[in-house]
């Protein structure tokens, strides 16, 4: 396995920065273009690529199902499989992972089940969240990733929380805390990175910078030089990584992970990317985005970036990337056939779940809508009524 | 059984769930050495520990949302908002965080936790010490409103706040803080939310109230039984699941309804009440259901004992309610 990247160099790197939120050229990769080449285990490096592929498979599929009226909503991870494969690879399990919108795909690669991530896509019965939220906001409970909601910035203070929650019971955890650009303007990343810090939480804050907030660019987010530079405001280090190599996002968060574990407290890490398509399947980049720029950065792009040096290393090779995509493709299609058929939810589960139990007066409403729903002939079988 | 304040209740009552679960944690702004602006959680630092009742940094959002983590991870958390009136910052928190975590996460997270914050006004604290905002929380599935009137309730209603397995907004009546008074039980016991009390018998009129109109109501009642009318007063104690059933046999039983509250009326409890009644048993009024409230305007603070509802606009209206 490799080795955890020394604090030191990566806090160096960052100081050798001018500005990091314009362009590409800014950014230095720390493994893809270290010279000398820091050679891996081959096993590790394929099957990182293997992950590669998974999340490009998904994302396409996931775009044709919305595009022909299947599910609702894509967050695309596209431009961003290079840091959640690094992520999901970096975070042990028993961990916990809080995320916004575009890390679903750091989850899978953890451990997410590929089934309960699609049902969470159709919003069906076999959805562990009962349908209730909007596509493209998982969560699983084995794994430690909590659900979270549509607002910007607020799972900041519940990592910090349940951080501290770690280091009451002595579980060991270190939580991972993700969000984007934007959310470095909001109330949670501020309380959350005070508090933390204030508290030497066994966390770490992941921001990963993607260069839009839907259409505000870094650049009109922040008159800082750049995000990392925050962390020192609060009392913890900063560090800025290449979030389009895989083993570099890797290294950086293995190496914050185990300096939070070891009670060192609380880090920082931006993650520089780039999200390639609009903000959401709802959203049309051309109105506020220069194609020139999203052309520089499709020259970054980390699946290419990744693949053409593990073929120069003769890691891999064409046979094994065609078999890669045709499995993976073969994987996600018989999941999407098992959960297209799954039934919606029962008209019960309306009440449900907003208290421990459901109260009388939710009962009352439901019998209520029940009586009107069955008068129309739309009740079906479990959906009757509650004993008052 | 010892005699207890109110504001001694409340710390008897932390003191009580910290010494019987060492997963509730006491925390909020000057809640430790100190003991807390009211001297709520005084002396719990110094028992417990800076661990179990500790000082948080300056930020209300930051309080509600770390202890929403700390709940999903095992913690009982029992935040302190210094005033009501400071809640606001942590308003999303509240409402879109905790109040919804278990709804959408189809109960895989849940967020067991008391926030405590003394509300209400009597204590010339101008518009931001002296506020009413239980009907914004009340607005809010997944939440529970809970408001004690004595010394007693104050004790077992936070008992059960922090065993119940959903969020809790435990608003506690500043004004009687020091001015009630009563005999609470030593140890463990709880008061069973949304079950309201009934603090006096009568069958003319019923009047419902809550928090720091309970005592209000009772010297009213007290003028109007001079006169021969006798009020059925009842405390709501929780607004949220309100106890609708007792508040439609309360109504039914006397025909005639005073609802009283310090909060503005519009968009208030009593407007709530009103409909529920309404739409139930308005089959039994004998008279129009009338509210007695804080006016719609920002709390003042020179004249604030003539925006508190007094007993004698209490007592006026239950003449009114009886006569018509």
């Amino acid at each position: 396995m490799p080795s955890a990247q020394p604090l030191a160099r990566l806090e160096r790197s960052n100081e050798t920065m001018p500005d990091s939120l314009t362009t590409p050229e800014h950014i230095a990769s720390t493994w893809l273009d270290a010279s000398p080449r820091d050679a891996r285990d081959a096993d590790w490096l394929r099957s990182l690529m293997s992950d590669l592929i998974l999340l490009q498979v998904v994302d396409e599929r996931m775009l044709k199902l919305q595009r022909s009226g299947r599910i609702g909503f894509v967050g695309s991870m596209r431009g961003l499989e290079g840091m959640l494969v690094g992520a999901g690879r970096a975070i042990p399990q028993s961990d916990w992972l809080w995320s916004g919108l575009r890390e679903g795909g750091a989850a899978l690669i953890r451990g997410l089940p590929l089934s309960e991530y699609i049902a969470q896509m159709y919003c069906n019965s076999f959805d562990t969240a009962k349908g209730r939220q909007m596509c493209n906001h998982f969560q699983h409970a084995g794994t430690h990733y909590p659900s979270w909601s549509s607002v910007i910035g607020t799972q900041i203070p519940h990592g910090v929380g349940a951080a501290f929650a770690s280091k009451q019971k002595g579980d060991g955890a270190v939580h991972t805390i993700f969000f984007g650009d934007g959310a470095t303007s909001s109330n949670g990343f501020h309380s959350g990175l005070n508090m933390a810090a204030v508290w030497k939480a066994p966390c770490v804050f992941v921001c990963v910078d993607n260069g839009w907030a839907i259409s505000v660019s870094s650049r009109d987010q922040t008159a800082s030089k750049g995000y990392a530079v925050k962390a020192k405001a609060y009392g913890m280090p900063g560090v800025e990584v290449d979030g389009n190599d895989v083993v570099a996002t890797h290294d950086a968060l293995v190496s914050l992970i185990e300096r939070a574990r070891a009670g060192e407290g609380p880090a920082l890490l931006v993650l520089k990317t780039y999200r390639l398509m609009g903000h959401s399947s709802s959203d049309d980049p051309t109105k506020y985005r220069d194609q020139r720029e999203v052309d520089e950065w499709l020259a970054k792009d980390p699946v290419p970036r990744f693949e053409q040096r593990l073929v120069a290393d003769g890691v891999i090779d064409a046979a094994f990337l065609e078999r890669t995509f045709t499995e993976h493709r073969a994987t996600v299609d018989a999941e999407i056939h098992v959960q297209e058929a799954a039934d919606a939810m029962p008209l019960r589960s309306l009440v449900d779940d907003v208290y421990s139990g459901v109260p009388r007066h939710l009962r009352r409403q439901y019998n209520e809508f029940l009586r009107v729903s069955e008068k129309l002939g739309e009740a079906r079988r479990g959906d009757g009524a509650f004993p008052l | 059984m010892a005699n207890l304040t109110l504001i001694q209740a409340v710390n008897d009552g932390l003191r009580t769930a910290m010494e019987a679960d060492s997963t509730v944690y006491v925390f909020g702004e000057d809640v430790g050495p100190k003991g807390g602006v009211f001297l709520a959680t005084e002396n719990l630092t110094r028992d417990f520990g800076a661990n179990r009742c500790f000082d948080t940094p300056l930020s209300e959002d930051g309080i509600i949302g770390t202890a929403i983590g700390m709940a999903m991870n095992g913690l009982r958390p029992v935040a302190e908002i210094q005033f009501q009136d400071f809640i606001f910052p942590a308003f999303d928190q509240i409402v879109s965080e905790a109040a919804k975590l278990r709804y959408r996460s189809g109960g895989q997270y849940t967020a067991p936790m008391v926030i405590r914050t003394p509300y209400g006004g009597g204590i010339r604290g101008g518009l931001y010490h002296s506020q009413s905002g239980e009907a914004y929380f009340c607005h809010t599935p997944g939440l529970k409103v809970v408001i004690p009137s004595t010394a007693h309730d104050a004790k077992g209603l936070l008992l059960a706040s922090i065993a119940d397995p959903d969020p809790v907004l435990f608003l506690e009546p500043k004004a009687l803080y020091r001015s009630v008074k009563g005999e609470v039980p030593e140890g463990h016991y709880t008061v069973d939310l949304s079950t309201l009390r009934n603090v006096r018998e009568g069958e003319h009129v019923t009047v419902l109230c809550y928090g720091a109109m309970v005592p209000v109501c009772e010297k009213a009642a007290a003028r109007a039984a001079e006169n021969g009318i006798e009020c059925h007063i009842v405390d709501l104690r929780t607004l949220l699941p309100l106890d609708e059933e007792g508040v439609l046999e309360a109504a039914k039983k006397t025909g005639r309804v005073v609802v009283v509250h310090e909060a503005p009326r519009f968009c208030g409890m009593g407007g709530e009440i009103s409909a529920l009644i309404a739409e139930n048993c308005i089959e039994y009024m004998e008279a129009p259901i009338i509210r007695v409230t804080g006016f719609d305007t920002p709390f003042p603070n020179t004249l604030e004992h003539h925006y508190l509802p007094d007993e004698r606009r209490v007592l006026d209206a239950i003449e009114r309610s009886a006569a018509y």
